[in-house]
């Protein structure tokens, strides 16, 4: 007890060192637990991919289109419960820093393979009902203040012109991954609209979504709707959702890497700035560890002491910081919501947080307190005075 | 006929140097003398004469590079750090010219830390520092830390710490040496008394001659040799 009663009085008996060493701990660890949850936030997609969804593109680009025709063939398949398709539109809400994601889909099938898409049975309704209508996430709704009804128009970036859309449903995540800043509007309004201006491109779908039966059916269903379309002008590449996600993040991997790279950078610097602290805290007591040394302590209260010093001030620094992770992610993820849609502080953050802090904790005590242990009563007493 | 006391202390040959780098520096050169149960020693010489390094041999804090100490009957050159520690834990109480007090520790906490050591119960190890305290006429600073009480109670609370575990011999380097004379002339009546009433061996590194002739006897070390071996204290 008088140990830690010691230890405890030692980490705050500098009141402005030990405040500001927590502070840039606070500091550190709030930006490592951010930039973990933009990583987390990387991959929220295929985290939250089905294991019964299955994309289907074209073998050689995602930028290459497939028939409509491949539909019913692919619906065909044994295991196939249900096959949906549509295309990246790629518009532009009145300025291009208000991007958001946005796809024409066949409304029917893709809102039954999505069922984490939870929308209003009316509103579903309405939008099914209206061919220029369009259904958007929550977020992206609030974003822009829109309302039930409202007319909105995107310039086409791939399909020029400007597009007309009637806001008929806001659909709502049923899970905390669901993206809620998608804009789905009809494939057939797209469709019918570029046969007048570009027949050539009418009746082509960027992706397919086929929905398995059951999700050990997936590898099969994999090989046998590319085997069907093997030798074909527009040959198939089927892959599970999450391995289309997966790829899809691949193409910025290298952001990601740079990212996770600078979150262990962030914990490298601190770990020097909190290893300067201890070592400095550690030279000003080492008279008070020779007394104690003395009076018969041995190595292992000494370690406990300068072991539990800076485990004291790193974990008050982590505490601090996980107390501002969460308004600072609910400012990050809103100043970012377009790009970071799903932002949300996970457990494993928080656990990633404490680690950090008990690993830079512990290493910054080593050196300090191997020389406290090694240097000698007679040595340390000399230093007092 | 006069009562020959037994020795608690018995240093025989004793040498110690220090490495400054490749230098080997001597300090202590073929020591040997005795010191008896309840005696009130001063240790006096120049600076670097190697006072305080002796001191320090015979508290278990420093080892010898040759010779024996034997301090109530145990050769403690023989000692491993962890029975050392557990030694000194037990047997020798330390006296500190500049206090040596732990300060963020209250002064009745600073006596209980060595008690920590001990099989005392939480409120025996009370009841022990509170009494100590008392001794020392310092009950109503109990819950001060060190750097609100004046030198001169702070180096009783050291007293106090030094005395709450009952050693063996005490252990005293330069203990007035950073106190006015008022309060350095109550700290060496409470040794007096710690000697004459309550029986303690005392063993002081001074500089001060003052000090010195409140000590029974009295040791000069110079160049790390002993240069008397009378034991009466001229002073």
């Amino acid at each position: 007890m008088m140990i830690l009663k010691i230890l405890f009085r030692n980490a705050f008996h500098s009141k402005l060192r030990s405040g500001l060493t927590i502070l840039g701990i606070a500091v550190a660890i709030l930006a490592f637990g951010l930039l973990r949850m933009v990583i987390s936030s990387w991959y929220a997609g295929v985290e939250a991919a089905s294991t019964s969804r299955l994309v289907t593109r074209n073998a050689i680009s995602i930028l290459f289109t497939l028939p409509l025709s491949y539909n019913e063939k692919i619906r065909q398949h044994e295991g196939v419960k249900m096959v949906s398709y549509g295309n990246w539109f790629g518009g532009i809400y009145i300025d291009e820093k208000n991007f958001f994601p946005n796809f024409c889909v066949e409304p029917r099938t893709y809102l039954a393979i999505y069922p984490e898409f939870v929308l209003a049975p009316a509103e579903k309704k309405a939008f099914l009902a209206d061919r220029k209508g369009f259904v958007a996430g929550r977020k992206l709704v609030a974003k822009h203040g829109w309302k039930l009804g409202d007319t909105v128009t995107l310039k086409g970036t791939i399909y020029p012109g400007n597009w007309d859309f009637v806001l008929r449903g806001i659909y709502k995540g049923r899970d905390e991954t669901t993206d809620e800043t998608q804009f789905y509007f009809h494939w057939d309004y797209l469709n019918e609209t570029i046969k007048k201006s570009s027949p050539q491109r009418a009746d082509q779908v960027g992706f397919y979504m086929v929905a398995v039966t059951r999700p050990d059916l997936a590898a099969e269903v994999v090989l046998a709707v590319d085997k069907t379309f093997k030798n074909s002008l527009a040959e198939t590449l089927t892959e599970t959702e999450k391995a289309f996600n997966q790829w899809f993040i691949a193409m910025s991997g290298a952001i990601v890497t740079a990212i996770q790279m600078v979150s262990f950078v962030v914990i490298i610097i601190i770990m020097a700035v909190v290893a300067n602290t201890m070592a400095m805290t550690t030279r000003e007591r080492i008279g008070d560890y020779a007394i104690m040394k003395t009076l018969g302590f041995g190595s292992r209260e000494i370690t406990i002491l300068i072991f539990g010093e800076s485990l004291v001030i790193t974990l008050t620094g982590c505490l601090t910081s996980m107390l501002l992770t969460f308004p600072a992610a609910a400012a990050f993820g809103h100043v970012l919501e377009t790009f970071f849609p799903i932002f949300i502080i996970s457990a494993e953050t928080l656990c990633l947080d404490v680690l950090a802090a008990i690993l830079i904790g512990c290493l910054a005590a080593l050196i300090p307190t191997g020389q406290a242990i090694r240097i000698g009563i007679a040595d340390g007493l000399r230093r007092i005075g | 006929m006069a009562e020959q006391k037994q020795n608690i202390v018995e240093i025989r040959h004793l040498f110690k140097s220090y490495r400054r780098g490749s230098l080997v520096v001597p300090v202590l050169f073929d020591i040997t003398f005795d010191i008896a149960a309840g005696e009130f020693l001063a240790l006096m010489g120049p600076s670097g004469s190697g006072k305080t390094t002796l001191l320090n041999l015979l508290a278990g804090i420093d080892k010898a590079d040759a010779g024996g100490i034997r301090v109530d009957g145990l050769d403690i050159t023989t000692f491993s750090e962890t029975e050392l520690a557990h030694w000194r834990a037990n047997h020798v109480g330390f006296i500190f010219q500049f206090y040596n007090l732990i300060p963020v520790l209250k002064a009745v906490e600073n006596l209980e830390l060595p008690l920590h050591l001990t099989s005392l119960s939480r409120r025996e190890r009370r009841e022990h520092a509170e009494m100590a305290l008392r001794m020392m006429g310092l009950d109503h600073r109990m819950d001060h830390y060190p750097q609100e009480l004046s030198g001169g109670e702070q180096q009783r609370v050291a007293i106090a710490r030094a005395i709450v575990t009952d050693p063996t011999i005490l252990v005293a380097d330069e203990p007035t040496g950073d106190l006015d004379r008022v309060s350095a002339e109550e700290i060496l009546a409470m040794m007096e008394r710690l000697n004459g009433e309550m029986g303690k061996t005392i063993v002081m590194v001074t500089h001060d001659p003052r000090a010195a002739q409140r000590a029974k006897i009295l040791r000069h070390l110079d160049k790390g040799y002993l240069t008397n071996d009378d034991s009466q204290n001229p002073l």
